[in-house]
């Protein structure tokens, strides 16, 4: 399989500087599209390429790019394009991978994709947390900077460009992009209501565009070597390739670069090498802690948007969190809704409330203090929380996936909890 | 009237006064920086209390009132800020802060065991400072390190497969007498981090 992302990040990765990037291909789009392109080439380019975003939702790149206002029709100022290095979803390690052992590659879809949009600054906002790639960005971007790529008139093409990198101070809800954009300006990041969209007033209220690291690093391939040769990458419906992972109990766990559309059963078993010895596989989150449980019935399905979709769940960062048969499915959901209910901004109540109720709900059950009611309580709130709309951002929804899916596929479990009055993983020593 | 008027500038005035002297010049030329890509002084709160914290440990009220005295908003309106974040620190903590992740993919890995482990060998729990103000505890959401869970992280560094062997040789054993712990401390774990950290995320990915 031809790899893209991590073709410079082998089994024993160094860090990339910019000879060894440069020496691999790297800039070449960049230098193709400051030479003979223009921003509207460039954008029919990634649209063409069917390239969807690589944070969780798979909204099309190039149909978010095309709603900013271009030229003349966007009222003069900045434009900002701002790369989402806020990794946190509960399970998911990618972006951290491509950080820090390919940082230019990251720089470079981000200069093309601000030259797309015709953005002049920049930002990583990036986890303050991630230290290792904070300062392996710095020192790429110092080197962007001396080479010309970055600053005024990059390569002689008259665009110019500053890349800032802001280290966040925290908190889930970064991630979410008009709460991030409320951070970078220096306040609570409380997710705003939309519209306007960020594409046309977002940060300062101006024009901003927010991707993902995997989605900005696909971005100098694609242009550099066209969207036909992207789409070609996959093996289902959609385009590329993309950064998968499992981690749990399995024998390997770890990330690793697939086509899009390759069968979950193939990463679980090839891969990550099937479960630890003894333990058996009762359940799986395909991508990270605010999607829905699939079963090993669902290891065939492609590793797609629509398919995963289809199957009652969300492809979402593609790094799955694995559930054996020996870890208490009650626990998990409860563990995964407290981590919820802690990072809720607070503003709207059925999120603020909703999901300590909901926490406190699953701890009963857990402890062996749940009734039978607890499930119509649970049923309820997953009607009134889950449904959008109701809340002020997806936070809320997205946490009640693992329970909704948690309670029709291990029904028996929570069942067991209440009529035992304990839990019963926790009697035969297990978590 | 007028006499009380002048009485409260001047108080006004001292306040004030004491409020700038609260900032060294150094961490003012560091917040400026910040300022020279912001439309308006109050967008680099966020920058403005991690710098001020990088120096100080934690944000205290005095600190607070300053940067926001800098900044030009009201202190209210920056404890909002401050209180929102999990990595700012509006009380004391030790010289290194622990943030033992206890999201997902560690607890199913036995993170719960692990903090019980450390909780028990420093005496701390969840927001403690130990007694030698040496570390505090704090649970963290995801670190982004699932493949290798549990992981913690201790100051700068991150630990990858926390087990028994690594809570021995990051905290050391509690039995040993406090000078030889504080030399092995303090030799070598300063500026080390960046390697630390290399060499266990090198280790970590594949």
């Amino acid at each position: 399989m031809e790899k893209v992302l991590t073709r410079n990040i082998g089994e024993n990765p160094v860090p990339t500087n910019m000879a060894a990037y440069e020496a691999n291909g790297g800039y070449q789009g960049l230098k193709k599209a400051m030479d003979s392109m223009s921003n509207s080439d460039c954008l029919q380019v990634i649209s063409d390429s069917n390239l969807r975003g690589r944070g969780g939702a798979g909204f099309p790149t190039g149909m978010k790019w095309s709603c900013v206002p271009m030229g003349e029709k966007c009222t003069p100022g900045h434009k900002y394009l701002i790369c989402n290095a806020d990794e946190m979803e509960p399970g998911t390690f990618k972006d951290r991978l491509l950080m820090e052992y390919d940082p230019h590659q990251l720089i470079d879809g981000m200069i093309l994709s601000a030259f797309t949009i015709d953005a002049d600054i920049a930002y990583v906002f990036i986890r303050g947390e991630y230290i290792v790639a904070i300062e392996r960005l710095r020192s790429a971007i110092k080197e962007c900077y001396e080479k010309g790529y970055l600053g005024d008139n990059i390569l002689g093409s008259g665009y110019k460009l500053d890349l800032y990198v802001h280290p966040s101070a925290g908190r889930y809800i970064c991630g979410e992009e008009t709460a991030l954009i409320n951070a970078l300006e220096g306040k609570r990041a409380i997710p705003r209501a939309k519209p306007p969209f960020p594409q046309v007033s977002g940060l300062w209220g101006r024009p901003t565009i927010v991707n993902n690291v995997e989605t900005l690093c696909n971005i100098p391939h694609i242009i550099d070597k066209g969207a036909k040769w992207f789409m070609s990458l996959g093996r289902g419906e959609d385009a590329g390739t993309k950064m998968f992972g499992a981690s749990g109990k399995v024998k390997n766990p770890g990330c690793w670069e697939l086509p899009m559309g390759t069968p979950i059963r193939e990463i679980f078993e090839d891969y990550a090498g099937g479960m630890q010895d003894g333990l058996e596989l009762k359940g799986f989150l395909p991508g990270g802690g605010s999607t829905d449980f699939l079963l090993p019935e669902h290891l065939d399905l492609a590793m797609d948007y629509n398919v995963i979709g289809k199957a009652g769940s969300r492809m979402g960062t593609g790094t799955m969190i694995i559930l054996d048969d020996q870890t208490c499915p009650v626990g998990m959901t409860l563990n995964l809704i407290k981590f919820f209910a802690h990072e809720s901004c607070g503003f709207c109540t059925p999120c603020r409330e909703g999901l300590p109720w909901t926490r406190q709900v699953l701890e009963d059950i857990e402890s062996g203090k749940g009734v039978k009611e607890d499930l119509e309580t649970l049923a309820y709130q997953i009607g009134y929380i889950g449904a959008m709309g109701n809340t002020h951002c997806a936070l809320a929804p997205g946490a009640m996936e693992p329970l909704q899916s948690a309670l029709k596929y291990f029904r028996d479990d929570f069942d067991r909890h209440i009529s035992g009055g304990c839990c019963p993983y926790h009697q035969s020593g297990s978590a | 009237m007028t006499e009380l008027r002048e009485k409260n500038v001047v108080r006004a005035n001292i306040i004030q006064s004491d409020i700038t002297s609260h900032l060294t010049a150094e961490e003012i030329q560091e917040i400026d920086t910040e300022l020279s890509h912001v439309p308006y002084k109050s967008g680099a709160a966020i920058d403005a209390l991690k710098i001020v914290q990088s120096k100080r440990g934690w944000i205290s009220d005095e600190s607070l009132r300053a940067i926001a005295h800098h900044l030009e908003m009201s202190a209210e309106d920056l404890e909002g800020v401050a209180t929102f974040y999990n990595l700012i620190y509006r009380q004391p903590v030790g010289e290194k802060v622990i943030l033992l992740c206890d999201s997902v993919s560690c607890w199913i890995c036995g993170a719960d065991t692990i903090k019980e482990k450390i909780s028990a060998k420093l005496g701390i729990d969840y927001g403690e400072t130990t007694h030698d103000n040496r570390y505090t505890l704090i649970p963290v959401p995801c670190l982004g390190a699932c493949d290798r869970a549990p992981v913690m992280m201790v100051g700068d560094d991150l630990h990858r497969n926390i087990d028994d062997k690594i809570i021995d040789s990051v905290f050391g054993d509690l039995n040993e007498d406090n000078d030889s712990n504080e030399s092995r401390l303090n030799s070598g774990v300063k500026n080390s981090s960046v390697k630390n950290s290399n060499s266990n995320s090198e280790e970590g990915q594949s």
